[in-house]
């Protein structure tokens, strides 16, 4: 595949909005994308967007973490080729209005897709900056209506083992499983990503749907989602169920709290190269002033 | 004993130079990987995590001499040195990447991880243990100690070893397989060789 630039137009130039709601349409805008020229319809660049450069299509596609698809960084890229994200449904239950199976476009229908250029930091110390293409969870909260009673939202990842060789071993308890409080997942910030560079979302990224919350360590953005749960106690989480100590289930970007075994007070930029200036991690990743009030009077280091 | 007694005849030959040359080969391999930008999206990651496995290879390698000519008689004592040394230029050079590349001179950071962090605390004493070693490999080290207390001096190499292995289980964020399996290896060494002392008459 060519890797896209910046300065390219992309199949998001050029394709009417509707268009974007339909997934098929989607797949089909990129292959009309060598016959169309650059038109309006440019996505809105979001709110919230950093200025930082983002990272290269390369970095972000080829350095993931998707145990279901292998350990080792390079794993889900090798590997998460032949997953059928087409076609895709959401199941989402718990306590909603309207709890159902909903088709992927169905779950896209009038949400506004934007282009989120977010920083992406990893509990193991290392960041990227990246330009997701989605639409605010809370958008679909709304519509499928949160009940009084919901307090948290669990969410979980597709099990497939005829199509995730990850999963052979019991690395963790499948399937992959996350879960926010639902003020956090009603934040502005907090988002439901279909791609990423105006390009439908990778396999290795999580396609066709993932959350993303910037200010939260990378593993809480949870990816390749089918089922969304309101629930009214704290959700199981995959990785605080595997290893409790070093992982929370906040797991909010913390500079001042370690990791059991090594320090979050800085972080090292993927892409920046052999000689890359390490850099000093922010307090929520850097969304402080947006998310900090979340969490007024809560102590972080007994809920990190 | 015909297939050793030939290995050990066609190896007479060779200088231990050889084993020098073969081991700078990896060192070289990831030289030219920089160069062609084949380290991949995070290089400095991967120069460390090399290094480290090449040092804990060779670490490894130089364990299994003494096994393998009791074993089958291959004798490869002569090339010990060599391989020793090898490892630790590796683990040397690991280090330097953590220090430069990695935490960058932040000496805060790294003397906390020196205290606080137990892998690091156990690649650290691996580490310490491997210095004198390398500093009494030469000949004339060998002299002045004296044959006996070199010896045991040197026995230094399985705890180092075994901090080495535990370095990498203890530094992974699951249970892949292959630190286990390092560990094991280090492990099944170290019980050879003290099977074999406590059977040696006193
Ligand atoms: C002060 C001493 C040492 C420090 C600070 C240190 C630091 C590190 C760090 C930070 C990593 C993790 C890289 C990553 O995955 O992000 C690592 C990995 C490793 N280190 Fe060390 N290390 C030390 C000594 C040693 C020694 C002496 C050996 C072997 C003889 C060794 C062997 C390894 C191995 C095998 C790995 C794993 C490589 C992989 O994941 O493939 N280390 N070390």
């Amino acid at each position: 595949m060519r890797h896209p630039r910046k300065t390219d137009p992309t199949w998001a130039d050029v394709t009417p909005k509707p268009l974007w709601l339909n997934r098929r349409a989607l797949i089909a805008g990129a292959a009309a994308l060598a016959a169309a020229g650059p038109a309006a319809a440019r996505l809105p660049k979001g709110r919230f967007s950093t200025d930082e450069a983002p990272n290269s299509w390369d970095d972000i596609t080829s350095y993931n973490n998707f145990y279901e698809f292998g350990l080792d960084k390079g794993d889900p890229k090798r590997n998460a080729q032949r997953l059928t994200t087409d076609p895709w449904s959401i199941v989402i239950d718990g306590l909603v209005d309207r709890p159902g199976t909903y088709d992927l476009a169905d779950v896209l229908k009038d949400q506004p897709l934007e282009e989120r250029i977010y920083r992406f930091r990893c509990v193991e110390a290392w960041s990227m900056v990246i330009p997701w293409v989605g639409f605010e969870l809370q958008g679909l909260l709304n519509r499928v209506g949160v009940q009084p009673g919901a307090k948290y939202v669990a969410f979980e990842t597709l099990l497939r083992p005829d199509e995730m060789p990850g999963v052979a071993r019991r690395v963790l308890d499948w399937p992959y499983r996350e879960g926010l409080r639902l003020d956090e997942a009603m934040h502005p910030l907090t988002i439901l990503a279909t791609g990423l560079y105006s390009e439908p979302m990778p396999k290795q990224n999580g396609a066709p749907i993932r959350l993303v919350v910037p200010w939260k360590y990378g593993f809480k953005s949870i990816k390749s989602i089918i089922r969304i749960t309101l629930t009214e106690t704290q959700p199981f989480t995959s990785w605080n169920d595997a290893a409790p100590r070093e992982y929370g289930f906040y797991s909010n970007v913390n500079p001042e709290v370690s990791h059991p075994r090594w320090s979050q007070a800085s972080e090292r930029r993927i892409g920046d190269g052999l000689f890359g200036r390490r850099r000093d991690t922010l307090m929520f990743n850097g969304y402080g002033d947006e998310v900090a009030g979340l969490y007024a009077g809560m102590d972080l280091r007994a809920n990190y | 004993m015909t297939v050793a007694a030939a290995i050990n005849g066609a190896l007479r030959p060779v200088p231990p130079a050889v084993v020098y040359v073969l081991g700078v080969l990896p060192a070289l391999w990831l030289v030219m990987l920089l160069f062609a930008g084949g380290l991949g999206v995070d290089p400095v990651r991967r120069l460390e995590q090399d290094l480290g496995l090449y040092a804990l290879q060779f670490l490894i390698a130089g364990l299994c001499i003494t096994p393998l000519r009791r074993l089958t008689g291959i004798n490869l004592i002569r090339f010990r040195r060599a391989v020793g040394l090898i490892a630790f230029g590796y683990a040397a050079l690991h280090v330097a990447v953590w220090v430069a590349l990695d935490l960058q001179f932040r000496w805060a950071e790294i003397g906390a991880a020196l205290v606080k962090r137990p892998y690091i605390v156990a690649g650290a004493a691996a580490f310490l243990m491997l210095v004198p070693l390398a500093w009494t490999s030469t000949d004339s080290a060998m002299r002045r100690m004296g044959a006996a207390a070199w010896r045991r001096l040197h026995l230094l190499v399985y705890p180092a070893a075994l901090a080495a292995a535990v370095h990498y289980v203890w530094l992974v964020k699951r249970w892949p397989i292959e630190p286990i399996l390092y560990l094991a290896a280090v492990a099944a060494l170290v019980g050879l060789r003290v099977l074999w002392r406590a059977r040696r008459p006193a």
